[in-house]
C-alpha cells in the first residue's frame, strides 16, 4: 500500500494549490479528484468558464453599442455562440491541462476517483470504473468544495431548471431567462445571457442585490444593469416553479401580491452548500457546524488528528482565492512552518459591467460594529483615463477608521474593478491608512488614480472633485 | 580564524546604541577598513569599520539595540573572496598631513545633513508614507514605537497613538507650567530636557560612586600680585585676560601628576589610569550647567588655557557647544565662587574620580609667621570617588594645589 505524507481530497483551487505547496516543501503528496479533469468547480464549471463567457459577451456589447462612440463602425455585428462556447472550452482545457502539468513538476501523485476517508490516515479511492484502491497517509486535507443549493420547490432538472454549471452550456440564448437569487453568480450569468439576447428577469428575496457588498455601490450596480435591460424584482419570494412542455412558470409573492413569471430557462443561484458529505469525514468522527461545514481551528485542524479541511467546505466566504490561501497556509502548518490567512484582506468580486469589487468592511458593517469611521469616495466621471475610455460608470469608496485612519474596507464599481481592488487589498494587508495610499504616487492617466483620489477624500483632500 | 566584531565604547555615559544600517550583508566579503554598519546612540552616530578582511556573518539586525562590547558580527579571515566576485579595494585615501590630523579633534562621524536627521536612511525608507510624514512632523522616534502591522511594521495608528501618548504626559505637565496651584502657593514647571539630563547624571553619580569631600584653603596673595603685575602685558600679547582659572588648571595638573589615581576612572572591575590631562571647566549658562573640556591642559600655555575658556564661554552662551566639546574629561574644576559660595561639596562628573571646587576669595584674618594678617583667602574642596582614591591621596592633592597657588613659581609660568 502506497504511503504518503499528505493526501488532498479535491483538486479545486484550494486542493491543487495545497498540493503544489506541499510538493515545494518536499512532502510526498497525493491529490484525489473524482472528476476526469483537475481544477474542481472553479476551473471546470465556475470562475473560469464564466469569465470566458463574460469577456466574450462584453466584447460583443462593445462592438454593438460602444464602438460607434469611438468612431468605429461595425456593420452586421452578431454573436456566434458556438464559437464563444468553443473558445470557453479551450480556455478551460488549457487551464486544467496546465494544472496537470504543475502536479507533475511538483511531484504530486494524482488519483482519479472518489476519495473516502475510511480511518484516520486511510483513504479508499473508487474510480469511475468501479475499482477501489487504498492509500495510507500521515495527513489528510479535505478540500471537497461546495455544490449549488437546490430549492425544494424547484429541483434541478438540468434542462429547464438549472444550476450555474448548465447555465454556462446553453447552445442558444434562452428567449426568457429567469434568475432566482441576485448574488454574484446570478448577476454574472444574468449579464451573460442578457448581453447575448435573452430577456433576463432576476428575482431576489432581499431588498437589495449583491448582498455582502457595500449597499451604495450595489444600488449603483443595479441601476447600471437595469439600464442594460435586466429586470429586477426585489423582496420577491418564489414559492413554486412549474414545468410545462419544456417551459417554466414561477410563482412568487411581492408586497403581498402574487406574481407569475414564465421562462425558457430558470437559473437557481441562491447560494452554495459545503460538499462535506460522502467523503467519510463523519464516519471517522469529524465534527461539523450547524450549516454542515467542517469545523476547524485556526490551523485548519479538525477535531481528528491528522485531518485538516480548507476552502468552501469550512466556514468563510466561498471564494477560490480564499481556498487557495488556506491551502497554502494549511500545508505550511503541516510542514511545521508558519501559515496564516488574513480574512480581513480577501476581496469579493462580481464580474458584471461595471464590475463590483469589495474588501474588508462595508460602510453598513462599520456602522453596525459601532466603529467611528470616515468615508472617502471618488467617481470615475472625474477620472482622466475613464473619460478617455468613454467608460465613466462607477466609483471608488473607502471606509477608514476615524482615529487611526487604517483602511477598514475598500469598494470599487468599475469596468476594471477586479484589477483595481488589488492595490487596496495590499494596503489593508499591511495595515495601511488612507493617507498611506493617498501619499503613494499613481501613474497618470490611469484608473488607479481614482483609487488614490478616494483615499485622499477620506481626509477631504481629493484633487479633482469638491471634497464633501 | 574568525574575529568578533564588538560594539566599541563610543563615548562616556553611553552604554548602548542601535545598529541602524548594515552597510555589508551576511556572506559579504569585507576588506579591512570597510564600513560595516552605522551605530547610533542618543548622542552620536558612528560608522564601525572592519578590522580584518574576511567573510562577514552578522549577528544583529538593523534596528536592534546593542550594548557596548556586544558581539554583532564575526569575520572569518580564512575565507577568500568568492571567485570572480573579488571586491576591489577602494583606492587608498590620501594620507592626511599628520599635523592636520592632530589639530582637529578626532571627530566621530556625526549624523550630519547628508543623512537627513537622526533617523537613518533605511528606517525612513521602510516606513509607510503616512508614518513617515508623522515621524517627520512630530519628531517621534520610530525605533521606539512597536508596530502592529504585518511583520511588526508601524501603522499610522501606531504612530498616532505614540504621539498622543507623548502628548498626554508632556502636554499635560507643560500645560500646568503656566498654571499655578489652585491656591497659588506653588507652581509646577516642566524641566527642560537639559535640566532633566543633568538631574539624571547627578543622581547617577551619587548612586554609583562613593563620594567624599575633603577641604583646604589657600592664600591668594601671590596669584593676585602676579596677575596685577602681568595683566597688561598678558592682555596685550594674548588678547585675553589672565584669570584665576588658568592657575587652578595648572595647579590641578601638577597635583594630578603627584596623585595619579584622581586622574583615572573605575570601569566595572577595572581601574583605568589616564595619562593625559583633559580638564573639564564647569560653565554656568542660562539653560543650566555645562562642562566643556580643555584638552591636554598639561601641554598648554596659560594663554592657551585662557583662550580655550573664553572660547567655551562664548560658545556656551550662544548654545554652540558640540557634544565632543563636552566629552572625555578626566577631571573637573567647578568655581562656585563666582556666585559667592564660600564652601561647597561638588558632585562628581562620572566616570571621573575627582572634582575640585573653587570658592569666593574673602579677605580673612589668618596667622602668618605668628602674626594675624588679613589675607585674600579661598576655601578649596575636593570631592572624590573613594573607591578609586584613598583619603591620604585626596588630602595630598589639595595640599599640592594649595602650595602651587600660594607659590606660583612652582607652576610653569610661561608668560
Amino acid at each position: 500500500m502506497e504511503k504518503f505524507d499528505l493526501v488532498i481530497i479535491g483538486s479545486g483551487p484550494g486542493g491543487y494549490i495545497a498540493a503544489i505547496r506541499a510538493g515545494q516543501l518536499g512532502l510526498k503528496t497525493a491529490l484525489v479528484e473524482k472528476d476526469k479533469e483537475l481544477g474542481g468547480t472553479c476551473l471546470n464549471v465556475g470562475c473560469i468558464p464564466s469569465k470566458a463567457l463574460l469577456t466574450s459577451s462584453d466584447h460583443f456589447m462593445f462592438a454593438k453599442k460602444e464602438a460607434a462612440k469611438h468612431g468605429i463602425v461595425i456593420d452586421g455585428v452578431h454573436a456566434d455562440l458556438g464559437k464563444m462556447q468553443q473558445r470557453k472550452d479551450k480556455v478551460v482545457k488549457t487551464f486544467t491541462g496546465g494544472v496537470r502539468a504543475l502536479m507533475k513538476t511538483n511531484k504530486v501523485t494524482t488519483f482519479e476517483g472518489f476519495g473516502t476517508i475510511t480511518a484516520p490516515g486511510k483513504i479508499s479511492i473508487k474510480s469511475s470504473k468501479g475499482d477501489t484502491q487504498e492509500i495510507e497517509t500521515k495527513n489528510i486535507v479535505i478540500a471537497t468544495g461546495s455544490a449549488a443549493i437546490e430549492l425544494p420547490f424547484a429541483k434541478f432538472d438540468g434542462k429547464t431548471i438549472v444550476s450555474s454549471t448548465e447555465a454556462l452550456l446553453f447552445t442558444e440564448a434562452p428567449a426568457k431567462f429567469l434568475v432566482i437569487g441576485a448574488g454574484a453568480i446570478g448577476l454574472e450569468l444574468g449579464s451573460v445571457w442578457n448581453r447575448l439576447g435573452s430577456e433576463v428577469t432576476m428575482l431576489e428575496f432581499l431588498p437589495r442585490i449583491a448582498v455582502g457588498f457595500d449597499l451604495e455601490l450595489s444600488n449603483l450596480l443595479q441601476r447600471s444593469l437595469t439600464a442594460q435591460g435586466i429586470i429586477f424584482h426585489l423582496e420577491t419570494k418564489v414559492s413554486a416553479v412549474k414545468i410545462d412542455n419544456g417551459r417554466a412558470t414561477a410563482t412568487a409573492t411581492k408586497d403581498g401580491k402574487e406574481m407569475k413569471f414564465d421562462a425558457d430557462k430558470v437559473l437557481v443561484s441562491v447560494g452554495r452548500r459545503p460538499f462535506s458529505e460522502g467523503v467519510g469525514a463523519e464516519k471517522v468522527g469529524v465534527e461539523f457546524d450547524d450549516r454542515k461545514r467542517i469545523k476547524v481551528d485556526k490551523h485548519f485542524r479538525t477535531n481528528i488528528e491528522g485531518i485538516y479541511a480548507i476552502g468552501d467546505v469550512i466556514a468563510g466566504p466561498m471564494l477560490a482565492h480564499k481556498a487557495e490561501d488556506e491551502g497554502m497556509a494549511c500545508v505550511e502548518i503541516i510542514a511545521g512552518k508558519s501559515g496564516h490567512v488574513n480574512y480581513d484582506a480577501i476581496a469579493g468580486i462580481i464580474y458584471t459591467n461595471p464590475e463590483l469589487a469589495g474588501v474588508g468592511l462595508t460602510e453598513d458593517q462599520a456602522k453596525e460594529k459601532g466603529i467611528d469611521y470616515r468615508v472617502g469616495k471618488f467617481p470615475f466621471r472625474a477620472n482622466s483615463r475613464a473619460l478617455c475610455n468613454e467608460d465613466v460608470d462607477g466609483m471608488v469608496k473607502f471606509v477608514a477608521d476615524a482615529k487611526t485612519d487604517r483602511i477598514l474596507g475598500a469598494h470599487i464599481l468599475q469596468h476594471a474593478a477586479s484589477e483595481l481592488i488589488a492595490e487596496a487589498v495590499s494596503v489593508i494587508e499591511f495595515g495601511g491608512s488612507s493617507e498611506d495610499l493617498g501619499r503613494t504616487c499613481h501613474s497618470h492617466p490611469t484608473l488607479s488614480e481614482a483609487v488614490r483620489e478616494a483615499a485622499l477624500n477620506v481626509e477631504k483632500r481629493a484633487l479633482h472633485i469638491m471634497n464633501r | 580564524m574568525s574575529v568578533e566584531v564588538k560594539i566599541p565604547a563610543v563615548g562616556e555615559s553611553i552604554s548602548s546604541g542601535v545598529v541602524s544600517v548594515w552597510h555589508k550583508k551576511s556572506g559579504d566579503f569585507v576588506n579591512e577598513g570597510d564600513a560595516l554598519f552605522t551605530l547610533e546612540t542618543d548622542k552620536v552616530s558612528t560608522e564601525i569599520v572592519a578590522e580584518k578582511a574576511g567573510l562577514l556573518e552578522t549577528k544583529a539586525t538593523e534596528g536592534q539595540e546593542v550594548k557596548i562590547g556586544e558581539v554583532v558580527a564575526t569575520i572569518d579571515d580564512t575565507k577568500a573572496p568568492a571567485e570572480g566576485k573579488k571586491e576591489k579595494k577602494p583606492p587608498e585615501e590620501k594620507e592626511e598631513p599628520e599635523a592636520e590630523k592632530k589639530g582637529e579633534e578626532k571627530e566621530p562621524v556625526v549624523a550630519g545633513a547628508d543623512r537627513g536627521g537622526p533617523e537613518s536612511r533605511t528606517s525612513a525608507a521602510t516606513l509607510s508614507p503616512a508614518v513617515r510624514r508623522i515621524v517627520e512632523e512630530e519628531h517621534v522616534e520610530p525605533e521606539k514605537i512597536s508596530g502592529t502591522g504585518k511583520g511588526g511594521r508601524l501603522t499610522k495608528g501606531d504612530v498616532l497613538a505614540a504621539v498622543q501618548e507623548r502628548g498626554k504626559t508632556e502636554e499635560k505637565i507643560e500645560a500646568r507650567e503656566v498654571q499655578p496651584s489652585a491656591d497659588g502657593r506653588f507652581m509646577r514647571k516642566r524641566m527642560s530636557p537639559l535640566r532633566r539630563k543633568i538631574a539624571a547624571q547627578l543622581v547617577m553619580a551619587q548612586q554609583t560612586a562613593a563620594i567624599l569631600t575633603t577641604f583646604n584653603e589657600c592664600d591668594m596673595t601671590a596669584v593676585q600680585e602676579l596677575r596685577a603685575k602681568s595683566q597688561e602685558a598678558f592682555t596685550k600679547k594674548n588678547r585675553v585676560k589672565l584669570g584665576f582659572m588658568s592657575f587652578f588648571i595648572k595647579a590641578s595638573v601638577e597635583a594630578l601628576k603627584a596623585v595619579p589615581s584622581i586622574n583615572g576612572r573605575i570601569e566595572d572591575d577595572d581601574f583605568i589610569q589616564n595619562n593625559f590631562y583633559d580638564i573639564g571647566v564647569a560653565v554656568g549658562t542660562e539653560r543650566g550647567l555645562v562642562v566643556p573640556v580643555v584638552r591636554d591642559a598639561d601641554k598648554k600655555t596659560f594663554a592657551d588655557l585662557e583662550l580655550d575658556i573664553a572660547g567655551f564661554a562664548v560658545k556656551a552662551r550662544e548654545g554652540k557647544l558640540k557634544i565632543e566639546d563636552l566629552q572625555g574629561g578626566t577631571f573637573t574644576i567647578s568655581n562656585g565662587g563666582v556666585y559667592g559660595s564660600l564652601l561647597s561639596t561638588p558632585i562628581l562628573n562620572p566616570p571621573q574620580s575627582g572634582i575640585l571646587g573653587m570658592h569666593k576669595i574673602m579677605p580673612r584674618p589668618i596667622a602668618v609667621d605668628g602674626k594675624v594678617e588679613i589675607r585674600p583667602m579661598m576655601y578649596l574642596a575636593l570631592s572624590y570617588d573613594h573607591r578609586a582614591v584613598d583619603g591620604k591621596e585626596a588630602v595630598t592633592f589639595l595640599i599640592k594645589v594649595k602650595e602651587c597657588i600660594e607659590d606660583p613659581k612652582k607652576l610653569p609660568l610661561d608668560f
